[in-house]
């Protein structure tokens, strides 16, 4: 199930396309149809380039069904660098280097899985940054 | 506008009622309210609900809790604004009635939680949040009320252990509930040691899941009320935020909280200080601390501290969670917000336990969260004048 779905969010999830207001350019992620800043709807698609920091992190223990098979994982709000703050898992991180304002990256892992024959989904990550300039 | 007035109210003790079905709970609560009001019709029924449709395979409830009550033909929908459902359809009912459209209308908040496994309830709570960029990404609501706190923790620099005392006040109050999930107290010891669920929020900082139904009856017929035993609505007043957490600017101020409490105050024509109680939505600590502080009972920053001052406890300044709130009393998600309504009103009728039973308590606040802040609605109840 989901198939359509998993297929239209293909650009966000993969590539981390948000928005960005034409009129005002202000920035969104996820994309937006109108600007919550100056009401234009002139929006264009923006790539984001991945990076950015943690606003604030949990590693949790107790999710719903889809997410048992990777208890305990790591969730995260994530300030991006071009402003938007995103919701996503943290991965290859341990767990004391966990703190708020580590400079991340965007990764493209497996989320979750429909069970053996389900549609696997793929998706946005971010780990620590590898190579810090 | 007509003046609205509460003259039934009915609930059924939240608990896991495996042997009630969904329309089970909500007829008993209808029935209760009614025969409280001493009525046997109504010109609708109103229901709120959040997830009958995932949990039971159930919708239309309108309809089906119409008929099982004897009131088949009437208006009958359901509402649904998420956690908030029942104040959210306590609005809709107060417009009406209020409006002079109909006259007298039942209300019945209900939920059914406890049917399936605790992994499937947690995935269907988790449809209050953005389906596709907050719990498709693996945070439910747990995982978000965590990444609240945590950042509260490190913006305000307290300690988790400082967040007990919301927990241990709610179970305080709750053993003289008899209506309430759990009639247990909790120490501080308990609170420290309690098991992560998402760090750093534990099992004893959340609500439980539960069954539940509540009702009432509110109209604007004078001549079938019992003045002694009346409430009157002052208001009832939504506010809305961002669905997604990480859409705010800043996370830690619930807009959609202030807007309503606000707009309630000013509806009522009362400030602050004219609230004698407030019954919040402690769905989890950190939510107790985010809507006092956006609501302007406390500082910002300062709702955690305000609380272990003893301001927040049956003879502080302003007592919430009275009957145990959402982590005592048990959350029934769509149902609470009408036990916020049918506990306050007991309140101000002087009906409340008498451990429980405020002295010269005349107005209520009541506030009914939906989804991480994102849908709320606040009533203001006080005692009924003519």
């Amino acid at each position: 199930m989901d198939i359509p779905r998993n297929w239209r969010l293909r650009s966000p999830r993969y590539r981390l396309i948000g928005s960005q207001c034409q009129n005002c350019n202000e920035l969104f992620f996820p994309q937006v149809l109108v600007c919550t800043n100056c009401k234009s709807r002139e929006i264009d698609p923006f790539i984001f380039s991945g990076k950015g920091r943690v606003y604030s992190y949990s590693t949790v223990y107790q999710g719903a069904a889809e997410f048992e098979d990777y208890i305990p994982y790591i969730v995260a709000l994530i300030d991006l660098d071009e402003g938007p703050r995103i919701s996503a898992q943290l991965t290859d991180i341990p767990p004391e280097q966990l703190e708020i304002g580590l400079p991340v990256e965007k990764v493209v892992r497996k989320i979750s899985e429909e069970g053996e024959r389900g549609v696997i989904m793929y998706g946005y990550k971010f780990r620590p940054v590898l190579n810090p300039k | 506008m007509s003046k609205v007035y509460i003259s039934g109210i009915g609930q059924l003790p939240v608990r896991e009622h495996w042997d009630y079905s969904l329309r089970e709970l909500a007829a008993r609560a209808v029935l209760l309210a009614m025969d409280d009001a001493q009525i046997e019709s109504a010109d609708a029924l109103y229901v709120g609900n959040m997830l009958s449709g995932i949990l039971t395979g159930q919708e239309n409830l309108g309809t089906l809790i119409a008929e099982y009550t004897g009131l088949e033909g009437i208006e009958a929908i359901k509402v649904e604004a998420a956690c908030a459902s029942g104040a959210a359809a306590l609005r809709q009912a107060f417009l009406t009635v209020s409006s002079g459209i109909l006259e007298t209308v039942v209300v019945v908040g209900v939920e059914k939680l406890t049917e399936l496994s605790g992994f499937q309830t947690t995935a269907a709570l988790a449809t209050a949040a953005d389906a596709d960029y907050e719990a498709a990404m693996g945070l439910n609501f747990c995982a978000i009320n965590a990444l609240l706190m945590r950042r509260y923790m490190h913006e305000y620099k307290y300690n988790r252990a400082d967040f007990a005392e919301f927990v241990v006040t709610a179970h305080r109050n709750a053993v003289h509930n008899p209506n309430a999930m759990f009639q247990f107290e909790i120490t501080q010891e308990q609170y420290s040691k309690s098991k992560m669920i998402a760090d750093p929020i534990s099992l004893l900082d959340s609500s439980p899941i539960a069954d539940g139904a509540a009702a009432v009856v509110i109209t604007s017929n004078k001549k079938s009320i019992i003045p002694e035993r009346t409430v009157s609505i002052a208001c009832c007043e939504p506010g809305t935020d961002t669905i997604a957490v990480h859409n705010r600017n800043n996370p830690l101020w619930l807009k959609g909280v202030e807007k309503s409490t606000f707009k309630a105050l000013k509806t009522a024509g009362v400030s602050h200080q004219d609230i004698d109680a407030l019954e919040g939505h402690d769905a989890f600590s950190i939510m107790s601390a985010l809507s006092l502080e956006a609501g302007g009972f406390a500082e910002k920053g300062q709702a955690v501290a305000t609380a272990n001052n003893g301001e927040f406890d049956l003879d502080g300044r302003l007592p919430i969670s009275v009957f145990g709130g959402l982590k005592g009393r048990g959350h029934p998600v769509g149902a609470t917000g009408i036990y916020q309504i049918v506990e306050s009103a007991m309140q101000l009728r002087g009906e409340a336990p008498n451990e429980l039973q405020l002295e010269d308590v005349k107005r209520i606040m009541t506030q009914n969260i939906g989804g991480s802040g994102s849908n709320v609605t606040t009533t203001i109840l006080q005692k009924a004048t003519f």
